[in-house]
């Protein structure tokens, strides 16, 4: 399905990285986005909310985050494609309804673009930092899919693209951005409607009294019950059976779990998108995902200049992490290393990746502004020692 | 008679608008809830409704599992959040009834953010609030309901702080339509859940119930059926009461009746016109996403 030319801005724009993000989200297809005001995030309700009258959509600031995450999931479950965005503190909240939307497998897209934290920290300066919240923010075992962008043209592609997986694999899918990409200000070209792809909700094509809300394809995907048509279909955040019906046993819960998990990890190969640069040969592959992967950019090609064989990964998916390619590159290479602005959150999954067989290192950042190259120049020394 | 025995087993007169695959229920003997799910179907049914056009919403509680067991699109949340998942689903089926069916801990303790916002926006839905006064699914904790000196499980002295009136509450946050009745009202209830659901704009019916099991036992009240009697000897009807004065005090007469039925546009009316009269032929009036959005 292609998008609609009505909601598409064609052309060459001068955006940030907010901005960009609720264009790639009205092109998408989203009506309905759940808000609530919180820095560095709010440019992207305020887009939305000056578009969706012209283009069809109704944007509604709810009362508070738990809200906002609660309402995309019910607009989804009526049939509409949802967003929310936030930034730390609402994503903490957030969490509760995130894991409903996992549970009860509802697509929509929620962005975090992500602030110094703990707690209130720094509103208005970049972190990195709730990247293992991304991952492990709810409670319970369940696969995630967050996407980085690095500027204001990723932000408009990858958010189309989070609703495409969205839609997929009927889960939420995070954009893990941040102030600085949020707040970038950078020529974005959105191409016209027709070049952009977007996928359709996959409904059940079974009839009412037929079909059940937990009853996948080969594929492992349940295709969608439609409201409001007579399924009459039940769902729960509980533990449930194919039929949507709580269950409370450990059979059922292995059963229920096992396949949120299962319809991630199945298709990792077509989920996970790296964009991976001189790494065949590599002495030192130096990983990063949205804006320090630009960051990291001056410190590599120096490094190059010097004859340092270094490689490079830009996660531009996150969550599920590359696990089996960072198995292989550990077997090959003298050294990983991870540029994050956290004090090390997805390094550990390399680490944990790498098993011993590499060196890992971590360039890490209290957050509050990018890295300077020079600290990501000398890990590079240091690796390749 | 001329009804046998044998007949009288095969179908339940609300069986069309019960899960019948899920019964028996979860409730204890002599609880009110399964009265007021009856009140519901009832209602429904009078109205001719029709039932592909209805959407359940619950939270979490011994109340919340009502959307469970309704034969209709039914969705069972998180604590608290059945009005604003609702909220959602209402925007995107406007077309659709939707209801809220919730317990009093659920819809304004932890929900009690989401009640009011709600309702001051009047999105046209109605929400059921069955009041019995505790936390029972957690087994009979203090709730935001529990009338002074009243016990429970986490109050064991008595209930020292001042409970909602619930009434007050959705009528003061904007509700187009309030009304109390009791589990034992079961005609007037459904009457008025049947008023609330054709209501334009956030209709709130709160359901004054026995838990028999927590409630009943913790303040040494007898049985559910007790209580019945109770609500029989200590309800008083009085519609049109002013909202300030229906606090319910532990084992005080209760003021039922209608109290709030007013006409105010609904929250996505609102929208429409807003954006209309700003925006002109630029507006694309917002119908829902059952067509082509
Ligand atoms: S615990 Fe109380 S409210 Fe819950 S089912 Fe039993 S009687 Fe009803």
């Amino acid at each position: 399905m292609k998008a609609d030319p009505n909601r598409v801005l064609t052309g060459s724009h001068y955006l940030d990285g907010n901005h960009a993000c609720a264009e790639g989200a009205i092109a998408a297809g989203c009506t309905f986005f759940g808000g609530y005001p919180i820095t560095p995030s709010t440019e992207i309700a305020e887009r939305v909310s000056r578009r969706f009258p012209k283009v069809g959509g109704v944007f509604i600031q709810m009362e508070d985050e738990l809200a906002s995450m609660a309402a995309i999931l019910g607009a989804s479950s009526g049939g509409a494609k949802t967003m929310s965005c936030t930034s730390g503190p609402g994503f903490s909240l957030m969490m509760e309804n995130f894991g409903l939307g996992i549970m009860l497998e509802t697509p929509c897209v929620l962005v975090n673009v992500q602030r110094g934290g703990p707690s209130t920290g720094l509103p208005t300066l970049p972190g990195q930092a709730d990247m293992m919240q991304a991952r492990w923010g709810s409670h319970g075992d369940y696969e995630v899919i967050a996407l980085a962008p690095d500027s204001p043209q990723e932000s408009f592609e990858l958010t189309i693209h989070a609703f495409n997986l969205s839609e997929k694999y009927r889960m939420p899918v995070l954009i893990m951005t941040d102030e600085c990409v949020g707040h970038m200000t950078e020529k974005v070209v959105i191409p016209p409607a027709d070049q952009i792809e977007l996928v359709e909700r996959k409904y059940t094509k079974k009839k009412p009294g037929e079909a059940w809300p937990y009853d996948p394809d080969d594929d492992g995907i349940s295709p969608l019950l439609p409201v409001g048509k007579g399924y009459k279909f039940h769902i729960t955040g509980l533990t449930h059976d194919e039929r949507g019906y709580p269950v409370i046993t450990a059979k059922a819960h292995e059963w229920n779990v096992k396949r949120l998990m299962d319809k991630v990890n199945d298709h990792v190969d077509d989920i996970i998108w790296l964009e991976e640069q001189d790494v065949d040969g590599a002495e030192v592959v130096v990983m990063a995902y949205g804006i320090s992967s630009r960051v990291m950019q001056p410190a590599i090609s120096r490094a190059r200049k010097e004859g340092i064989k270094v490689g490079q990964i830009k996660m531009v998916t996150v969550w599920p992490f590359p696990e089996k390619r960072v198995r292989e590159l550990a077997a090959k290479v003298k050294s990983l290393v991870m540029v994050e602005m956290n004090l090390g959150q997805v390094f550990l999954e390399m680490d944990r990746c790498a098993a011993g067989k590499c060196r890992t290192h971590l360039v890490g950042h209290f957050g509050g502004t990018v890295h300077k190259p020079d600290e990501i120049y000398d890990a590079i020394k240091e690796a390749v020692k | 008679m001329s009804v046998s025995a044998n007949q009288m087993t095969e179908e339940h007169p609300m069986e069309k608008l019960l899960r019948m695959d899920r019964i028996p229920h979860i409730w204890c003997p002599t609880c009110g809830l399964g009265t007021t799910v009856t009140a519901l179907a009832t209602a429904i049914d009078d109205l001719k409704l029709n039932y592909d056009n209805i959407a359940v919403v619950s939270g979490i509680g011994c109340t919340g599992r009502v959307a469970g067991y309704m034969k209709l699109d039914s969705f069972h949340t998180t604590h608290g959040r059945a009005i604003p998942f609702a909220v959602g689903l209402h925007i995107a089926r406007p077309e659709m009834k939707t209801i809220v069916f919730s317990g009093d801990g659920d819809l304004v303790s932890i929900g009690g953010n989401h009640f009011i916002h709600t309702a001051r926006r009047n999105v046209d839905m109605t929400v059921i609030c069955v009041n019995n006064f505790i936390y029972a699914m957690t087994g009979g904790q203090v709730a935001p309901t529990t009338p002074l000196t009243a016990r429970s499980s986490t109050s064991p002295y008595g209930n020292y702080e001042h409970p909602f009136n619930l009434p007050r509450l959705a009528a003061s946050s904007g509700a187009t339509y309030v009304a109390r009745w009791t589990a034992l009202h079961v005609r007037r209830l459904t009457q008025a859940i049947a008023e609330a659901i054709s209501k334009k704009g956030f209709s709130f019916v709160e359901v004054i119930a026995p838990c028999s099991t927590l409630y009943a036992r913790l303040n040494k009240l007898g049985s559910g059926l007790d209580l019945m009697k109770f609500y029989h000897d200590n309800a008083v009807i009085k519609h049109g009461a002013d909202v300030n004065e229906v606090d319910i005090d532990f084992q005080s007469k209760i003021i039922v009746g209608k109290f709030v039925d007013i006409e105010k546009p609904t929250y996505l009316e609102c929208l429409n016109e807003g954006n209309e009269r700003v925006l002109g032929d630029k507006y694309k009036p917002w119908g829902g996403c059952n067509g082509d959005n």
